[in-house]
């Protein structure tokens, strides 16, 4: 038990050492992505608004003028102290711009995620059991529609069902602005900040402008978790100990969740943690879609302004949040599987 | 994946020493046997995938045959059309915002989609598929930047690398399908990298790599004659999978505003873009049928794939778990029936 638990902390600590190089190749990578443009961001975001002279000071202030290498090393220490400078268009903080809207994306893209589970699971549980009947090739046929419609096409279509024709829900935003402009800000989360004011009316209003958002990217990742469980499930109904299971005599639906669905899930927890770059560039189609005031569509937006120091924060972060998230993956496999330790 | 990793080389590592003539052949000739032998599901999802899939094709090389208007004509004969008019016989799905006939730019759109995803899964293999075999075959320092880079790439969210890099060369290449075609590129490399580097290594301890190098074959005819034929074989399955996920990912560019303009070419996600303000009006018409035909040919070419999936991989290949003595023998059958052809040759 010592050994094992030792082991455990010397994975972990393996893990973490690999990071580091992947950061670095990844802010690296962003930094040269951001500078290979023709032209320097403040030419290109204000270029055509001032006189050369103005120019020429904005750009000594930001420090664009010195050599690559020491913006480089002004980068990693921008990335290292979380303070990524303001936005050149709008002159905002980009650390505040993280954090709100951030808090919308992590909101949506947590919403969307439980939507999968409870859409992909049972489903997915279901198909593998009935491996090649009925239900198994309606489970695929799902998995591959849900995959094949564009999230915004899918919320388009949301829209004109749901806000349009039933008028049952807003078509975008988060909140509308009577609630906004009432609802104080804890978490930026809305349907947190709503339940910490006990604020009922905001609490609604916010679910229902998160439905659809959240639904249209959850079937877009409910078919990856339909496909992960199906074949997860089949593989391990295949194993020994659930023949042996069966032969005692335990009840099917028995050896389905404790026996199969269990082992099944160490794999899914893998890929899952894969699909952070499904769901982050879903989000961003989503948000676009129901101008969901996400990171997602700041991006857009700074991108469609040339607001180059804008788009280096955000994407740095987005880049942070991936190695993040994959390596908390990992130690979570490692957790429930001795076997990912070696 | 361990299994189908384990026993696809060693399948087929003894058509390897063949001729390059008949070595070339043969794998694509393999390939049709075995998608001639698919039954039930497997082969159902093939042929309607195909049939999808041909028809695109066919309106895609034809679009100025059977497109009624050009993909940007507002006018006929001097007289504009009307706006964001209702589908009706003279436009079967209606007009949109710019009075441009919808079906026209539905069927133009198929011609750009095609040219985008053939030239992005194009570009991918060339790089990609190289790559692979180098970092593979070579190990070492080289191969281990290789793989950081390529992990670092392929964690990173694909569609944000895609506006970043098309919203990079809208500025030098243009927003045309070139651009668009590159930027896709480089959401597809690491994944062949990957797996062809994956094989590559699993195949390179194999006897008859060992007996090339013994006879003194140098790496580029060992990677060219010998691991190439080796490690290609999963990739029609990935080729198939990333055409259908590079439509949905133009898409997502057009849908963004990064991806083709609407004066180059007919485009599907940017004329959804557009469909989102006529969606609130209630104007279906410009935003569903682009949107269908996204759905239809990425489900087409899913179905490909898959089947394809089930066909060529042996893990997969349909089985029946209970009844043991059919389903084993048909496989014996299926490998001898393999195997010898293959014995001959080489003799």
């Amino acid at each position: 038990m010592a050994k094992s638990s030792g082991s455990l902390r010397q994975y972990a600590l393996t893990r973490l050492a690999l990071v580091i190089p992947m950061v670095l190749i990844l802010l690296t990578l962003v930094f040269i992505l951001m500078r290979v443009a023709p032209g320097d961001p403040i030419q290109a975001a204000l270029g055509a608004k001032l006189s050369p002279a103005q120019l020429a000071e904005k750009r000594h202030a930001a420090g664009f003028d010195k050599p690559m290498l020491v913006q480089y090393v002004e980068y990693l220490r921008q990335v290292v102290t979380f303070n990524f400078g303001r936005a050149i268009t709008d002159n905002q903080p980009i650390t505040t711009i993280l954090r709100v809207n951030g808090a919308a994306t992590l909101e949506l893209t947590v919403s969307a995620l439980i939507v999968a589970l409870a859409i992909g699971v049972p489903i997915g549980l279901r198909a593998g059991r009935l491996r090649d009947g009925a239900f198994d090739g309606f489970g695929r046929l799902f998995g591959i529609v849900t995959y094949a419609a564009p999230v915004f096409f899918v919320g388009l279509l949301f829209q004109l069902v749901f806000s349009k024709w039933l008028d049952w829900l807003p078509n975008s935003g988060q909140l509308n602005p009577i609630d906004q402009a009432e609802l104080p800000t804890h978490t930026n989360l809305t349907v947190i900040d709503a339940i910490w004011d006990h604020n009922g009316a905001a609490f609604t209003d916010s679910l229902k402008h998160l439905a659809m958002p959240a639904i249209t990217l959850g079937l877009l990742l409910s078919g990856v978790v339909i496909r992960l469980i199906r074949t997860n499930i089949i593989q391990t109904l295949k194993g020994d100990y659930v023949e042996a299971a069966r032969a005692r005599g335990v009840p099917e639906r028995k050896v389905v969740m404790r026996h199969a669905f269990r082992n099944a899930l160490v794999p899914v927890v893998t890929v899952m943690g894969l699909q952070v770059a499904l769901l982050l560039s879903g989000a961003v189609l989503t948000e676009e879609t129901f101008n969901w005031p996400g990171i997602g569509n700041r991006l857009v937006s700074y991108l469609s302004n040339r607001d180059y120091v804008a788009v280096q924060g955000i994407i740095t972060v987005f880049a942070l949040a991936v190695v993040v998230i994959s390596l908390l993956i990992d130690f979570v496999n490692a957790a429930i599987d001795p076997r990912v330790r070696y | 994946m361990t299994a189908a990793s384990v026993t696809e080389p060693g399948g087929g590592s003894i058509l390897e020493p063949a001729p390059e003539a008949s070595a070339r052949q043969g794998p694509v000739k393999r390939l049709w046997e075995q998608v001639k032998a698919a039954q039930g599901f497997s082969k159902w999802l093939l042929w309607i995938g195909a049939a999808i899939t041909v028809v695109f094709v066919v309106l895609a090389v034809f679009a100025p045959l059977i497109a009624p208007f050009g993909f940007d004509q507002y006018t006929s004969g001097g007289v504009r059309f009307p706006k964001q008019a209702h589908p009706s016989a003279s436009h079967w799905f209606g007009t949109n915002v710019r009075s441009v006939d919808v079906l026209s730019v539905v069927i133009y759109g198929s011609r750009t989609a095609i040219e985008v995803v053939v030239l992005a899964v194009l570009f991918s293999l060339l790089v990609g598929v190289p790559l692979g075999l180098i970092s593979g075959y070579y190990g070492g320092w080289l191969d281990r930047i290789l793989v950081l880079v390529m992990d670092a790439l392929f964690a990173f969210p694909y569609l944000l690398l895609a506006i970043v890099i098309a919203f990079l060369l809208q500025n030098s290449v243009g927003s045309g399908v070139l651009t668009a075609a590159i930027a896709i590129t480089v959401i597809y490399v690491p994944q062949y990298f990957r797996v062809v580097r994956g094989s590559v290594l699993s195949a390179r301890e194999e006897p008859y790599v060992e007996a090339a190098r013994a006879l003194g074959a140098r790496p580029r005819t060992i990677m060219g004659r010998y691991l190439f034929f080796n490690v290609i074989q999963s990739v029609p399955v990935i080729a198939t999978l990333n055409a259908a996920d590079a439509i949905l990912t133009l898409a997502g560019l057009g849908f963004l505003g990064f991806g083709i303009q609407p004066t180059q070419a007919a485009e599907w996600g940017y004329e959804l873009q557009r469909g989102v303000a006529d969606m609130g009006a209630g104007i279906w018409w410009t935003s569903i049928f682009p949107g269908g035909a996204i759905v239809l040919l990425v489900t087409g070419l899913t179905l490909v794939g898959e089947g394809l999936n089930d066909v060529l991989n042996p893990v997969l290949r349909k089985r029946s778990g209970r009844a043991v003595v059919l389903p084993k023998r048909a496989r014996r059958d299926d490998d001898e029936r393999r195997e010898t052809p293959n014995a001959e040759e080489t003799a």
